[in-house]
């Protein structure tokens, strides 16, 4: 039986499918929770109760909505190019899921152990702007084309600073795995040994980054629905907007899974000598989404010219002496490797 | 046929019908994403010779990037199709002369080619070495060529400058938002209370 899984080539890609089921099933469950987790705190911020009548406290919401969004009819527009417009959504949920086979969740609970693997979710959620592009363009129609117009200029700008930050944790851990950048974090004083403190000013610059490139409240210039109506989405309806809407929410969950692997030691524990494991790597992202939602829940919007501002004036300039600092305090070796994890031998 | 070999052809054929599609497409923003179809392909052939961080940066940068910005001029072009077959009948001599030319360059090339021995082998295997491709490429450009590596750096600071230099026109007449002004105004130059009795202006 176990011969048939590593032996044979359908074996082999029966067993990938397996597992990559085993990850999808799961996260988009979740997913499911998170997202009635986001609109509970968005309520209690705004002093409401949210989502509380399908199921006890709403907890079947996501399900039921999920439910009217696929039985509704899906309209096209008139002058839509059809093709590129239903490839659209497909491309904005595909790219968004596969960047989840390299985010190990434990020690080995990976689907590819890449040696690239922080290269490759970086090359993933670079495609994410198609989507977007895509389905603004398709739709022949004017607010999602201004809509798609703005997210591709936003994506862009938001993802040079994100790379220059990734480079700095690659200087430090000597790798692109994330297992090794686990690794890396690993040592006898629990929390203070993660990336968040001799990464520190760049965790808030990741943070705010990953929010503007998944067009995230504050950064929701793409959709913002006091202008835009809804931007790109607005010719959307039934499923292929559940898609986009899926597609968006797993990239935040994803950068969750990335701040807490790159600067919250992924499934290490914060107390020494409490076993590590899966349930840390849940609980960090639990917490990062919690300061999504509550970012979401108690900022005003952007303007679009204060958010280009942003990119390129201060988190471009920010990020890249960032680079060369840490370039300096790890070929020196400041603070016996403080930053130059690689020459500790872990 | 082995697994590899059916998913290099599978890449092989969408590569080629990626270019073929991104020539005659009528419309230029499919030509784009046919475009991006032979980059992606030619991604997945970089990871089947071994050669993943090539493979990924081809990715970030020419499918992440370029082609973003070309999908954006190309979106926002308003093209007439009538005036652009009259000048494709224009310049085809040209082009065919063009085409011509490199075909013949590639056929001298080839013709003369001469391959060692054992090629196939190394074709399979191109990287002998123990460590992952990204350390060898970055001990290659940052160690042994780093000075080609930061001359070519310059090359490109020179050219970006220069561009910056060539569209930058600062209009005076334009009222500009100086944030650092803003965010030193304090209230106490700003603002002044003033005690107005009732029936009197100030």
């Amino acid at each position: 039986m176990v011969e048939f899984f590593t032996e044979t080539s359908i074996g082999a890609v029966l067993l990938i499918l397996g597992q990559s089921l085993l990850l999808i099933v799961p996260l988009l469950v979740a997913l499911a929770f998170l997202l009635l987790v986001d609109r509970k705190v968005w309520a209690a911020v705004q002093q409401r109760r949210g989502p509380n009548v399908v199921g006890p406290f709403g907890l079947m919401q996501s399900f039921a909505d999920f439910l009217k969004y696929i039985v509704k009819e899906v309209v096209v527009p008139a002058g839509a190019d059809r093709p590129v417009f239903f490839l659209a959504p497909m491309i904005s949920f595909v790219m968004a899921v596969i960047a989840w086979a390299v985010i190990p969740f434990a020690d080995g609970w990976v689907l590819a152990d890449l040696n690239v693997a922080l290269l490759y979710v970086f090359a993933v959620s670079s495609l994410e702007v198609y989507g977007v592009i895509m389905g603004g363009w398709a739709s022949n129609s004017k607010y999602p084309f201004l809509g798609s117009l703005r997210s591709a200029a936003q994506m862009i700008s938001y993802e040079v600073s994100l790379g220059l930050i990734i480079i700095g944790i690659v200087i430090s851990t000597g790798s692109m795995n994330f297992g090794a950048i686990v690794a890396a974090q690993d040592g006898d004083f629990g929390l203070l040994n993660w990336y968040w403190i001799p990464h520190f000013p760049m965790l808030f610059l990741f943070l705010i980054s990953a929010m503007a490139e998944t067009n995230r409240p504050p950064f929701d210039l793409p959709e913002a629905e006091s202008e835009l109506v809804a931007g790109y989405q607005v010719e959307y309806s039934s499923t292929p907007f559940l898609l986009f809407m899926i597609g968006e929410y797993v990239a935040i969950v994803l950068m969750c899974a990335l701040v807490s692997l790159m600067f919250f030691g992924g499934w290490l524990s914060p107390i020494p000598g409490l076993p590590d494991g899966i349930l840390w790597m849940a609980l960090k992202m639990i917490f990062v989404f919690f300061i999504f939602a509550m970012v979401k829940a108690i900022t005003p919007r952007y303007r679009y010219d204060q958010l280009m501002r942003l990119g390129w004036k201060v988190f471009l300039p920010m990020s890249l002496v960032w680079v060369v600092i840490v370039a300096f305090l790890a070929k020196f070796e400041v603070l016996g490797g403080f930053w130059a994890r690689w020459t500790l031998g872990v | 046929m082995t697994a590899a070999a059916i998913i290099f052809y599978l890449f092989a054929i969408s590569t080629v019908v990626g270019g073929l599609f991104t020539v005659i497409a009528r419309n230029p923003v499919h030509s784009v994403l046919w475009l991006i179809l032979a980059f992606l392909s030619s991604a997945g052939l970089f990871v089947l010779v071994g050669a993943e961080f090539v493979a990924l940066l081809l990715v970030i940068v020419y499918v992440g990037a370029v082609a973003v910005l070309f999908l954006f001029v190309v979106m926002m072009l308003d093209v007439d199709f009538a005036e652009l077959k009259a000048e494709m009948a224009r310049y085809m001599p040209l082009a065919l002369l063009i085409g011509v030319v490199l075909l013949m360059q590639l056929a001298l090339a080839f013709g003369v080619w001469d391959y060692s021995e054992g090629y196939d082998e190394r074709l399979a295997a191109p990287f002998v070495f123990d460590i992952e491709n990204t350390q060898l490429l970055g001990l290659l450009i940052y160690d042994r060529y780093i000075l080609l590596f930061q001359l070519a750096g310059l090359v490109l600071l020179v050219a970006m400058i220069g561009a910056i230099v060539l569209t930058m026109r600062h209009r005076k007449d334009v009222k500009r938002q100086d944030i650092l002004a803003q965010m030193y105004r304090d209230p106490a130059k700003a603002l002044e209370l003033k005690d107005v009795k009732p029936g009197q202006g100030l």
